[in-house]
């Protein structure tokens, strides 16, 4: 490992979290554009031009709170629970490639921390370990609301975690390999490459376990405002809770990056067009997350678990197996 | 906006139907149809196009409430006025004292005392706004149309018991001037084409 790597990986990922926190600042301020326009409001307007200064105020003030660590919770897991989601939600991200690779100066850049042989493994997984901050959160805080939504947590983790995993595993076969890179490169040629034409039915499924996997609205209801107040962010107040905040948009981001490297063709042959055809994807797929939010009804606990298990699941299996045959002859 | 279709009561000509909603399914099988129904009329789609519509249409509705306000009726019943004679200009309270007598809140205190023109005059004139209810009955008894409810709502205020005196609701002389002094249309206001509607009292009662 040389000083060069080094260097290159470090400014990689000090990059990455730059962008992508302040992604999630700026997707704040989108979700509330987007959901105030499809009801005919107007959002944010008074913080700068159209409100455009609106995530500096929200962020001066998360960093700016106390932080307080109410009496009766369990105070060290209290205190990392945040750092779990926040912190898993990037460390997912090492094994997405965000761009083709570029040269610079006559510097060739990979712009992905690290090309994992299991990539999709590691950041499914990883991801999935990001709800164990609500969970934990949720147990620590000595609240019935946040025990509640660590109890839903814990159900929507049994459910959706089979559905993609399995929904994924016919993209898999196909490609016979774990790394996103190879999933871009095996669909490099074009629209009609695409595995989502091959696999609709696997894109659909983890299109869906994906709203599941960061609480986005049909299944909202690890943290449901009007049900259980904030669930686990009930007790939290100022940066703690803004980090779960930050996951959760990371998340959203990143799994917004993984559909369409997987299923969508990713950046395609490497050139310009296919970044910006990237880019282009990730942007539907994240304004995908909000336009439900306005459009969609939460579903219940039970639902969600139903859904999961009774239909998707079975789904999952039946595509597997088609796959396989499909495959094999 | 036309008040028929608030007034008729008559709800059985008037586009009313009964919704057709299908019998809950009991078994399993119809349960299962029922899912495979709903999955493929792909009805979470209809909700998607309504609120793609409506931002694509950009009709906003929000009203930036500080530098915009919505027009409010002119019977609207907020912070009270005294209003001035159109002939002279003069103040019409004639510091009877029935606002003061049928404030049910008691909120209204009046002095009153002759000046040298043997007229009544109002030295004092206090309403409490932290009790007055806003009920109109001051407006609707004062016999000389002079103390009205005004528009202005926005009434801020650091104690519970915030005043108004005679000075801040009687129209100011510049407003009288400029013949803009607005007459009050709620309780206890002249209605339009009085004139037509009053009956001569015969003279031989």
């Amino acid at each position: 490992m040389d000083t060069a790597y080094l260097i290159e990986t470090i400014i990689k990922v000090v990059v990455i979290l730059l962008i992508f926190s302040a992604l999630a600042g700026i997707g704040t301020y989108f979700e509330r554009k987007v959901l105030a326009f499809m009801q005919r409001r107007l959002g944010p307007m008074y913080v700068g031009p159209y409100g455009l200064l609106q995530v500096a105020a929200d962020g001066i003030k998360l960093f700016t709170k106390e932080d307080i660590i109410p009496t009766n919770v369990v105070g060290p897991i209290f205190k990392i629970a945040p750092v779990i989601t926040a912190a898993t939600a990037f460390m997912a991200a090492a094994a997405i490639p965000f761009f083709p690779q570029f040269t610079v100066f006559g510097y060739t850049v990979h712009p992905i921390v690290a090309d994992l042989n299991i990539g999709i493994l590691y950041i499914l997984g990883v991801m999935a370990v990001g709800l164990y901050g609500p969970l934990l959160g949720g147990m620590a805080s000595a609240n019935k609301f946040s025990l509640l939504s660590a109890a839903r947590t814990a159900a929507v983790f049994i459910s959706y975690e089979v559905v993609s995993g399995l929904a994924i595993l016919a993209p898999i076969m196909m490609v016979g390999s774990l790394s996103l890179i190879d999933f871009n490169n095996y669909q490099a040629g074009g629209i009609s490459d695409w595995i989502v034409w091959s696999q609709p039915v696997a894109f659909v499924l983890f299109w869906i376990a994906a709203f599941a996997e960061t609480g986005r609205t049909p299944f909202h209801l690890i943290a449901n405002d009007h049900e259980i107040i904030d669930g686990f962010g009930t007790e939290y107040s100022g940066m703690r809770w803004g980090l779960f905040f930050i996951g959760e948009y990371a998340n959203m981001f990143f799994i917004s990056f993984v559909i369409p490297l997987i299923f969508l063709g990713g950046y395609g042959d490497g050139s310009m067009l296919g970044a910006l055809g990237l880019i282009a994807k990730v942007a539907f797929f994240f304004f995908f997350f909000l336009w439900t939010r306005a459009a969609w009804p939460d579903v219940r606990p039970d639902q969600l678990m139903w859904l999961c298990w009774k239909v998707l699941m079975p789904l999952a299996v039946i595509n597997v197996v088609i796959t396989g045959f499909v495959m094999m002859f | 906006m036309k008040m028929e279709q608030f007034n008729d009561r008559n709800v059985a000509d008037n586009g009313y139907f009964l919704v057709d909603i299908e019998d809950y399914p009991t078994d399993g099988w119809g349960k299962f149809k029922r899912v495979v129904k709903r999955t493929f009329r792909a009805e979470l789609f209809v909700g998607l196009w309504v609120v793609l519509r409506e931002m694509i249409k950009f009709d906003i509705h929000t009203v930036q409430y500080p530098e915009e306000k919505l027009p409010i009726g002119p019977r609207y019943r907020a912070v009270h006025e005294m209003k001035r004679l159109w002939e002279s200009d003069a103040e019409r309270c004639i510091g009877c004292g029935l606002c003061e007598k049928i404030c049910i809140s008691d909120c209204i205190r009046m002095d009153t005392k002759i000046d040298e023109n043997s007229r009544k005059e109002v030295t004092e004139y206090t309403i409490n706004l932290g009790r007055c209810i806003f009920c109109g009955y001051c407006a609707e008894v004062c016999p000389e149309l002079a103390i009205t409810h005004g528009g202005e709502y926005e009434q801020a205020s650091e104690q519970r018991e915030h005043f108004v005196d005679y000075a801040y609701m009687l129209t100011p002389l510049d407003k009288m001037k400029a013949g803009t002094q607005m007459e009050f249309e709620g309780f206890g206001a002249i209605t339009p084409h009085e004139d037509e509607r009053v009956k001569k009292t015969p003279l031989a009662y």
